[in-house]
């Protein structure tokens, strides 16, 4: 099952053109900074938003196993009762509750796709795959890329490359661009902070290279993380000994943004150590991209 | 995926003058002169003048009565143009005011007079205000007040309207324009800067010596239009030359050679135009200065006057010059800087009858058209467009109003470059497409040709520009008509008959019966307003003719006939309609909730209504939630929209006017959707009582949670080609405008909607802290122009509830 846990038009961060953008729930990574925490997890998620709440607890009304009670913080669900049915969120009339994740058939997504044609044929935009990470969905993602291929629609699959190499050139051979992050540079502190290391990703960046397509890296860039000089001169080294044409790299400055979604969530945000890169941080990075003949632009 | 690590949103600093200026310090405005001229414009309190009411009274006492009407009107005018006090600021190059000075605007009594207790609110109130000595509302008492009492265009129209119209006009079912200003509505062409008003009364004299008296019944009536006319010409003309003996005055006294030499050189331009066609730039912008003035001091027209495609018609002038070497790219941009001012300086009249807490607005909607194409359909921007927009940049006023139009001609670098300005956050320039727009004259009946020359003056109204008379009458408040239709023809505000009975909603069985009940009501009260818009038409055509402006509108000199009594070659009225997305979220709920998922009943609806949602907040949740409304790109919402859109147009276009024409529908609102939620209760859609209703074709406030491509494609169901103009506000935040690729994708945006159809869209670059800090800190934010509703106004200037609608407004924040 494949879910997708949101859909948003107008995408101008999301690559080329004005764009439709859709995230599939689910990511092998699980970032400290992610901040689309409801997208690590693959199943159907509970989202609360205690000030959207207005008690009128027609949840707990409907709840078929006891799971929610009213507390003077809001409604509080019991995870060991909770089934995840949704029950709660379908009578919730202020959507304070809300089912992340939808499954949606090929075709259903195509027409919603398709509505935004006009959109990228006056701007050159296209669809963008997105999550949590698409490649863990290849089945439903390949068949979606194949019906936009057939509609001439423009394709864009935003992913960290945590996946096999054979799936990646089988994605590819469907694919116009990719966005490929690069989230540390050492092994040790990407399983830090992802929970996975990072081998696979750059022998996946590196095939992809060879493999003749087009990329664009990007960096999510964290002060504390990944914003160091010896951590950008070995990234740059990397890439720019890749058969790399577009040498394009988006540095996409950390902030705290996630704060929110965690709450939804309920869980807590520890960030920690993590900060966002202050301006020289982001001169020197572009510098020594440039130094290796690479262009790296702020934000997506 | 880690794309929304994304740059954060830049907050829009406290008093800075625009969010992506680079510009830091200093004043506004490319030189010192503009700089000083600007701050005069904008500081300046605006002030009334009773001068004009005081001449025009003792003429009327004198003369009224000796003449025919359109030659009393002439000579009433003339008698103004002799006798008013006349102003040279220092280091003007552009030259004369409506009042005695900047800011300083007349009194029209002989349309509306000012009571006393009008005035003394005028001068107190917080919004808006208008100042005037105690000395002046002393002699406006003894002198004015008296002569005009039971005498004013107002009074008589109110003294003929039925009863029927009287009760849904005070329901608030709709305004009438034309209850405080005259009839005006529309823009110039371009025959002012070929032809001077001495060629005008050539004309003039060769069509009075062909009038046949023997054959044709009305060429006396004919006769007396046309001498009205020449003696409106010549009024303008001794207007001027007054301006070039002060301006000789002053030159003789000025201890600056310099400005000896400007004065001198102003002198030379009036002693020429507007008596003959312009020879230079400078003179172009003088002469239609003076048509401006002289349009807007004979009566007091809606939307002041309007230059049509001012780019288009400089632009001659300004490339001839700059080959001679006579003038300057930056000369160019000083003249009309000085030009940007003089509109400045000209609030808008006040209305009468006024409470304190009502206020209006200063801008009186000069709307300048940059770009668009030209008469034989080519793209019409050049090098005057681009400067245009660095003045909108660099000043960033309140008036001019300005909009760029984009055609499927236009180069992508004047549509960057356009979104370039609109980024800034100054609320202008809005966005037009004559591809559309022209499609929508030629179904109204006007030449290709006519059309390609027509544009958008006002707000977003489209016309024959130097060709039409486009009058709006009013607008239309469609939500109340379902308001009324739900309470069976009773105002629930105030419990008063508004409409005819149409049945109780309760008895409804299906929702078909209850849009059926709904469109009886609908054209029960169009017919009203249509009624008593013609019998208006008829008064200003009698009683109050415009001489000067039909001298600058064909065909009335070759007709012999009044701008007012269809002199004009095109004749239209419009009917403004409001809150299609109030009305179709309303109707959307009914029609899901108690038809058709039978969510609660049609009793507990109107109850919860009845109530303003007091208790019902539940309820009031589950429709905001859980309906599909306008502006989404919903089916389900937007074929309501569509066959609400289509019933609109079927009860009013086509329906006949005064002038052998017809009326035609609009979609804008300006503020009036303001008024017309504060006269509401409640609505079906979890609206509360009081709450302005939605704007123009917009979705409701908030309610459009899918992004601008989702509000496009609501939008473009309508066929708006069969509009005279549809109005679609989109607020964003400034982040989602930050990098040039950015722009390059809202240019890309608009260039969507156009290809699919739209008229007109315009951006709020704003963000809701910068908002809210606002409203708490008024002083801090002079700068802060915000663009709703077809119009632009200084966020301070607006009261709580247009400033809370703002705040209220959907951010399309891209995370």
């Amino acid at each position: 099952m494949s879910l997708i846990f949101d859909i948003k038009k107008y995408a101008i961060n999301d690559g080329p053109g004005i764009r439709i953008t859709l995230f599939f729930k689910g990511c092998p990574l699980s970032c400290v900074w992610c901040h689309n925490p409801e997208s690590i997890n693959s199943q159907a998620q509970k989202m609360y938003t205690a000030s959207k709440c207005i008690g009128a607890v027609k949840c707990i009304e409907v709840c078929p196993h006891d799971a929610l009670t009213l507390t003077p913080d809001g409604i509080k669900t019991d995870v060991e009762r909770c089934t995840l049915c949704g029950k709660c969120a379908e009578v919730c009339p202020t959507k304070a509750i809300e089912m992340s994740g939808r499954e949606y058939t090929t075709p259903e997504l195509m027409r919603i796709i398709e509505r935004e044609t006009v959109f990228f044929d006056q701007s050159d935009g296209g669809v963008t795959f997105s999550g949590g990470e698409p490649l863990m969905h290849h089945r439903k993602l390949i068949e979606l890329l194949d019906r936009c291929g057939e509609r001439d629609i423009h394709r864009v699959v935003d992913t960290t490359f945590f996946a096999k190499t054979d799936l990646v050139l089988e994605v590819a051979k469907r694919t116009e661009l990719f966005l490929v992050d690069l989230k540390a540079w050492n092994s040790d502190v990407h399983r830090k902070y992802t929970g996975v290391p990072n081998a696979q990703i750059l022998n996946n960046i590196r095939a992809l290279a060879e493999n003749g397509s087009d990329f664009i890296i990007r960096i999510p860039f964290i002060q504390g993380v990944n914003a160091d000089e010896e951590t950008l001169q070995n990234e740059a080294e990397f890439l720019a000994s890749l058969p790399w044409h577009r040498k394009e790299v988006n540095l996409l400055p950390y902030h705290d943004i996630a704060k929110g979604k965690h709450q939804k969530l309920g869980n807590s945000y520890e960030p920690g150590e993590l900060a966002p890169p202050s301006d020289d941080d982001l001169e020197l990075a572009q510098q020594i991209f440039a130094a290796h003949g690479i262009r790296a632009t702020v934000g997506g | 995926m880690d794309s929304a690590i994304l740059n954060k949103t830049p907050e829009r600093a406290a008093g800075s003058a625009s969010n992506y200026s680079s510009k830091k310090s200093g004043l506004p405005g490319m030189n010192e002169r503009i700089q000083k001229l600007r701050k005069l414009s904008v500081e300046t309190e605006p002030s009334l003048d009773i001068e004009r009411a005081l001449i025009e009274t003792a003429f009327y006492k004198e003369n009224y009565g000796k003449y025919s009407i359109p030659v009393l009107r002439a000579l009433n005018f003339m008698e103004i143009c002799q006798k008013k006090t006349i102003y040279i600021g220092e280091g003007e190059l552009i030259v004369g005011e409506r009042g005695p000075k900047p800011k300083c605007v007349p009194t029209f009594p002989e349309l509306t007079c000012h009571s006393v207790e009008d005035l003394n609110v005028l001068n107190t109130r917080e919004l808006q205000r208008y100042t005037i000595s105690q000395e002046d509302i002393d002699t406006y008492e003894r002198e004015v007040i008296p002569y005009w009492e039971g005498r004013t265009m107002r009074e008589r129209i109110f003294s003929h309207v039925p009863k029927e119209w009287q009760a849904a006009y005070e329901a608030g079912l709709f305004t009438e324009f034309m209850e405080q200003r005259a009839p005006g509505h529309t823009a110039l062409d371009g025959k002012i800067y070929q032809k001077g008003l001495l060629d005008f009364k050539k004309d003039i004299q060769a069509h009075i010596d062909r009038l046949d008296f023997m054959n044709d019944p009305e060429a006396t009536d004919k006769l007396e239009e046309l001498k009205a006319m020449a003696i409106s010409c010549d009024a303008a003309i001794v207007f001027s030359e007054r301006h070039a003996d002060l301006a000789e005055e002053l030159a003789e006294k000025e201890t600056s050679p310099k400005r000896a030499a400007e004065l001198r050189k102003i002198a030379e331009v009036c002693r020429w135009v507007p008596a003959h066609a312009p020879r230079t730039f400078h003179e172009a912008i003088q002469m239609y200065w003076w048509m401006h003035l002289g349009t807007i001091t004979e009566l007091n027209g809606w939307d002041a006057m309007n230059p049509g495609h001012f780019d288009q018609h400089l632009e001659p002038f300004y490339y001839k010059q700059l080959d001679e070497g006579t003038l300057s790219r930056d000369e160019a941009k000083e003249l009309l800087c000085c030009f940007w001012i003089k509109v400045n300086n000209q609030p808008a009249p006040p209305k009468v009858g006024i409470t304190a807490k009502e206020s209006g607005t200063y801008n009186d909607f000069t709307n300048l058209n940059i770009g668009g194409v030209r008469r034989d359909g080519s793209d019409g921007t050049s090098e005057v467009s681009y400067i245009m927009l660095e003045i909108i940049e660099d000043l960033h006023i309140l008036q001019p109003g300005s909009a760029i139009h984009i055609s499927s001609r236009t180069p992508e670098r004047f549509l960057k470059a356009g979104c370039k300005v609109i980024r800034q956050g100054h609320g202008y320039p809005s966005v037009f497409n004559p591809d559309t727009y022209i499609m929508e004259l030629v179904r109204q009946g006007k030449s290709l040709d006519d059309a390609r020359e027509g544009g958008c003056s006002g707000c977003i109204e489209v016309g024959a520009f130097g060709k039409e008379a486009y009058i709006l009458t009013g607008y239309l408040n469609v939500p109340k008509v379902l308001e009324v239709t739900l309470n069976n023809g009773i105002d629930p505000v105030t419990g008063k008959v508004a409409g005819i009975a149409t049945g109780d909603p309760r008895d409804f069985k299906s929702y078909d019966e209850l849009y059926e009940a709904f469109l009886k009501q609908l054209n029960f009260i169009v017919d009203q307003k249509i009624r008593v818009s013609n019998y208006i038409d008829r008064m200003f055509a009698k009683y109050a003719p415009a001489p000067l402006l039909s001298v600058l509108m064909d065909d009335c000199i070759k007709k012999g006939r009044d701008y007012y009594d269809a002199g004009p070659r095109y004749n239209t009225n419009y009917i403004q309609c409001t809150g299609l997305g109030t009305v179709t979220d309303s109707l959307s709920t009914l029609k899901k909730h108690v038809f058709e998922a039978k969510t609660f009943s049609m009793d507990t609806i109107l109850d919860a209504v009845a109530c303003n949602f007091e208790g019902e907040e539940i309820l009031r949740q589950t429709i905001l939630n859980n309906t599909p409304f306008f502006g989404n790109d919903s089916e389900y919402a937007d074929t309501i929209a569509v066959q609400i859109y289509d019933d609109l147009l079927a009860a009013i276009d086509g329906k006949p006017n005064t002038k052998g024409e017809t009326f035609h529908l609009n979609m804008l609102s300006t503020t009036c959707h303001v008024y017309f939620g504060k006269v509401m209760g409640a609505t079906p859609n979890g609206r509360l009582a009081g709450k302005s209703i939605s704007d123009g074709t917009s979705p409701s406030h908030g309610c459009d949670t899918h992004g601008p491509s989702a509000v496009i494609r609501s939008l473009t169901k309508l066929d708006q080609t069969k509009s005279g103009g549809t109005l679609l506000n989109q607020r964003f935040l400034p982040s989602l405008l930050k990098r040039d690729e950015d722009i390059a994708k809202l240019a890309k945006l608009i260039r969507t909607y156009f290809a699919m159809g739209g008229h007109h869209i315009q951006f709020n670059i704003v963000d809701t802290a910068t908002l809210l800090a606002a409203q708490a800190c008024p002083e801090d934010y002079k700068d802060l122009l915000v663009r709703m509703a077809g119009y632009s106004d200084y966020f301070n200037d607006m009261n709580a509830d247009l400033q809370q609608e703002v705040i209220d407004r959907t951010e399309n924040e891209s995370f």
